[in-house]
């Protein structure tokens, strides 16, 4: 099968890669970029841990294919903050027991970067509801919720 | 206050702590099986049956074979060298259980849609799933079972070799059933469904395995690494010291990944075939069809109750549909909830009747609560009716029934010892945030507007703890291992902590929580201390992660190796500071002299001392490490008060959880904030169940919801934020006082649901319902109940 060039700002740096027209965005960061932070749960854009930001909005790289992606900005869960250098988000996350096995928790954790960016304060329906796209079967949401307003009030 | 004056002030047991797990997992930095390479890894894709039940004709791999890309393509016959079938290994007591065969591939025939019947190795990851399309299979399709209750008829037999669809039937009772019916005043009777669900851990499954120098390795997303090493090296001919199970980081089990799966099987074989490292990782669609379910039972429940609400019997009859094959523990989990089918009441009679039947779906076995919240939606959903029929309350009815705090360790009518409990209690502290009396008044006034409220109650208690090797091993409830954990607490030199545990944690906190445990007991914070788990070679045999167990059996087990220590680690103090040991005492961080406390020795110093032995008391061995196998006397059985709050639509049927409170008690607490997380995720779990998952099969059993468009995961909007408290009554069984808390939630809350549409219904004339509780079936019974 033919491959295509793909030219792909990713957490601040250039990056070139050689794809298959089929490949999906989510395998090419994983596989070809080597950022395994981005997970896959589904085969159908319902569960949202392959959530990242696409020129600056929420995507699920399960559904783009990475020739789509050519010549765009893509942010990964590593490129939102580092362990010593936490996003607010990341912060609260852990503050708030917003996980447990962690797997959901990159997409849940784009997903609601995403959401202060677009409402900055919002409130428990308005999370609630940004994050229908995102599923979790640890926390039962609780304490994502939590994590999300603490880190609005923080901001 | 630094962390290590902290940690001198005050115990860590008990702390809300933040967890250790989180920075890695929260910065993209985990290390789940997919995340794992290994040069020259190649892919695998299996080829599955579309078809429920059939004979396999012939399968074409020529066009697969003839791509560049594949560098194997094997059917179920081409899979030689296995010692046997994939294995079954709980057994209930003093029964037969009629076990087909079941393979890693299907050999002749397939049983349910997603049998696999080929794997397809190679190169890239997207050509394998090509090549897998380009295998042609002929099947012969054959009559297909998906009732359970048509299957028990033994009209089509889905295994020819064992002659009808009958797995076995076992029963657990005590006390004199047919006496407690004749002395009851009504006779309340229920067919009880709880429908199949699936495990739904968003990580799916996945396998890499290298067979290099003799040497097998397995990473695998599973909660039983030590299981899974133990069986490969069975089925593949290979010594247990040449294989390596790895659970790395892992997206959740839920008793889903708590099994010995063929794909991890023929993974290990074709590596060691190959000599490459193989990969597979499962899509979602693969997981539905073929990552074990749970549930499955229908039940026919008879309660007898006397006039003033006393219950004098109980009797659950119950078929469960256990699938097409027995997976490691199928035919055992409805078992599970006959050791508490009396729940925390006093039952002079009750018995448990099982039958389990093979069916032309995937296999049951254990789900989260696995056979307990079965027997607890029976026994509150019933007891709930009787209330009515009497007239009762049902937070009445529940007191009346309830077995006094004073009554134990009690002894239940099936010879279960509760080790303790306070059922009372936590049922009054419920209401003390749930003002019922307001709640009627409210519930009245809403009714006048149109909209229909209602509050349900659940009152469990479960057994969990899975232990006590003379009560689940061969000669007891027949499970073929042992239930003891083994731990190991090492100081290295620097009096940092590594702690070993046989235990496999997958999103528990348990790193956490056996840190904070250790760090009281050896005089330093949680983060000196690392806990090991999920890998076999880097510990002593272990027993892995489910039914409620690693805290409970695990954690103490971790317990006393840090006693250990510091017995150790005070008779090394007394001996250098020239005192008796018992004079020795922990205290800020420094064991040291009592009544001189700015004479002593931290524990790095004391570790220095240990490895440097120049002046230990005679005759003690140098280090500081040890090492502990615990096997508990009894099992742990923690118990709560739930109430939920939902209102129903009466036009479309739809029900909102408006508010859910819960109660629970599972000892002593040692992170309050886990325990939460674990109940917020279990009752979550259960709210699912009771209304919107199901994993439903049409009458060709072709599987309807079989990607999570159809299969239905609450998300954030469809579930309340919780209300939530605990009391605190320890057990007896181990000196932590601890009882499980993983499966509680899911335990308790299905029922609280149901009791609570039913409640809000009740005035338009709905009595009764079953899960789950989908708008269709709600506004059907509507319909029906106003005629």
């Amino acid at each position: 099968m033919s491959t295509h060039s793909v030219s792909l700002t990713v957490n601040g740096e250039a990056r070139t890669i050689e794809v298959e027209p089929r490949r999906l965005l989510v395998h090419a960061i994983r596989e070809d970029l080597g950022l395994t932070g981005t997970h896959v749960g589904c085969d159908t854009s319902n569960c949202g841990a392959c959530t990242v930001h696409l020129d600056g909005q929420a995507v699920k790289s399960c559904t783009v294919l990475a020739v789509q992606a050519d010549g765009g900005e893509i942010t990964t869960i590593e490129g939102l903050g580092t362990e010593g250098n936490l996003h607010p988000v990341q912060e609260a996350f852990w503050e708030e027991h917003g996980l447990q096995c962690g797997y959901c928790t990159p997409g849940m954790i784009m997903a609601s970067a995403d959401l202060l960016r677009r409402i900055p304060k919002p409130n428990e329906e308005q999370v609630r509801h940004a994050l229908e796209g995102n599923l979790c079967r640890c926390t039962g949401y609780h304490n994502i919720v939590k994590a999300v307003l603490s880190a609005a009030d923080a901001s | 206050m630094s962390v290590a004056d902290r940690a001198q002030a005050e115990k860590w047991v008990g702390r809300a702590m933040k967890r250790k797990e989180d920075p890695k997992l929260i910065t993209g930095r985990g290390n789940y099986v997919e995340d794992i390479s290994i040069a020259g890894t190649l892919w695998a894709s299996f080829v599955r049956s579309p078809e429920a039940h059939a004979r396999i004709v012939s399968i074409d791999t020529s066009a697969a074979e003839a791509r560049d890309d594949i560098v194997l393509v094997a059917t179920g016959e081409d899979v030689d060298g296995l010692a046997g079938p994939l294995p079954m290994a709980w057994i209930p007591p003093g029964v037969d259980v009629n076990t087909p065969e079941h393979w890693p591939l299907a050999k002749g025939s397939v049983k349910h849609v997603g049998d696999p019947v080929a794997v397809v190795i190679g190169t890239d990851r997207y050509g394998v799933v090509d090549a897998a399309d380009e295998v042609a299979v002929e099947y012969d399709p054959l009559p297909v079972v998906v009732d359970p209750e048509e299957a028990l008829r033994d009209e089509t037999i889905i295994h020819d070799a064992l002659g009808t669809n009958v797995s076995h039937r076992w029963s657990l009772g005590g006390g004199d059933l047919e006496a407690g019916f004749a002395e009851a005043d009504h006779i309340i009777e229920r067919r009880v469904v709880n429908h199949r669900t699936a495990g739904g851990a968003i990580e799916p499954r996945g396998v890499l395995a290298d067979y290099r120098g003799d040497e097998l390795t397995i990473w695998t997303s599973t909660q039983v690494p030590h299981f899974v090493r133990l069986f490969l090296g069975i089925l593949l001919g290979i010594s247990q010291d040449r294989v390596r199970a790895v659970a790395p980081d892992v997206g959740g089990g839920f008793g889903s990944k708590l099994q010995m799966y063929g794909e991890e099987v023929l993974l290990c074989w074709a590596a060691r075939k190959l000599e490459r490292p193989v990969k597979w990782i499962e899509t979602r669609s693969e997981n539905m069809q073929v990552c074990h379910h749970g549930r499955d039972q229908i039940a026919k429940v008879r309660m007898g109750v006397k006039n003033d609400g006393s219950i004098t019997a109980f009797h659950a009859d119950i078929l469960a549909d256990f699938g097409a094959y027995h997976m490691l523990l199928t035919p055992t989990i409805p078992s599970l909830g006959a050791f508490v089918m009396q729940g925390c009441y006093r039952m002079p009679a009750v018995q448990t009747d099982i039958t389990g039947v093979f069916t032309n779906k995937f296999s049951t076995d254990a789900i989260r609560g696995a056979g307990r919240p079965e027997a607890t939606h029976m026994i509150e959903t019933v007891l709930d009716q009787a209330a009515a029929e009497l007239g009762m309350d049902p937070v009445e009815i529940r007191r009346k029934n309830f077995i006094p705090a004073d009554a134990f360790p009690f002894e239940t009518t099936v010879g279960v010892v509760y080790d303790s409990g306070n059922y009372q209690g936590t049922l009054d502290r419920l209401l003390e945030h749930l003002d019922l009396p307001k709640f009627r008044a409210e519930q009245e006034r809403l009714r006048g507007e149109g909209i229909y409220r209602g509050v349900g109650f659940s009152t469990y208690t479960e057994i969990c703890g899975l232990a006590p090797s003379r009560v689940t091993g061969p000669t007891g409830f027949g499970l073929q291992a042992g239930g003891w954990e083994s731990a190991v607490v090492s100081v290295h030199t620097t009096g940092a902590v590594t702690v070993y545990t046989g235990t496999s944690p997958h999103g528990q906190g348990l790193e956490t929580s056996f840190a904070q445990i250790v760090a009281d007991r050896v005089g330093t914070s949680p983060d000196m201390v690392d806990v090991l788990h999920g890998d076999t070679a880097t510990g002593p045999e272990g027993l892995n992660t489910y039914g409620s167990r690693s805290l409970a059996v695990g954690g103490e087990s971790i317990a006393r190796s840090a006693e250990k220590i510091q017995a150790k680690v005070k008779r090394i103090v007394a001996h250098q500071l020239e005192a008796d040991p018992a004079d020795i005492e922990l205290r800020d961080g420094k064991f040291s002299v009592k009544g001189s406390p700015d004479k002593g020795m931290t524990l790095a110093e004391v570790a220095g001392q240990a490895y440097i032995p120049l002046n230990l008391p005679e005759g003690m061995e140098p280090g500081l490490s040890e090492t502990t196998f615990y096997d508990p006397d009894n099992f742990v059985f923690p118990f709560g008060a739930h109430a939920a709050i939902v209102d129903v639509d009466v036009e479309t049927g739809k029900v909102d959880v408006v508010r859910y409170l819960g109660v629970d008690d599972c000892g002593p607490a040692i992170n309050p904030k886990i325990i939460d997380g674990q109940l917020h995720g279990g009752i979550v779990h259960a709210i699912g169940q009771a209304l919107y998952e199901r994993v439903h099969y049409d009458a060709e059993g072709q599987l309807v919801t079989g990607t999570f468009v159809d299969y239905a995961l609450p998300s954030a909007a469809e579930v309340p934020s919780f209300e939530l408290d605990r009391t605190e009554t320890p057990t007896p069984t181990n000196t932590l006082g601890v009882k499980g808390v993983g499966e509680a939630g899911t335990i308790g809350a299905s029922a609280a649901v149901t009791n609570a549409v039913i409640d809000a219904l009740r005035p338009v004339g709905v009595t009764w319902l079953n899960m789950p509780l989908s708008p269709s079936r709600v506004w059907a019974a509507i319909q029906e109940a106003r005629g």
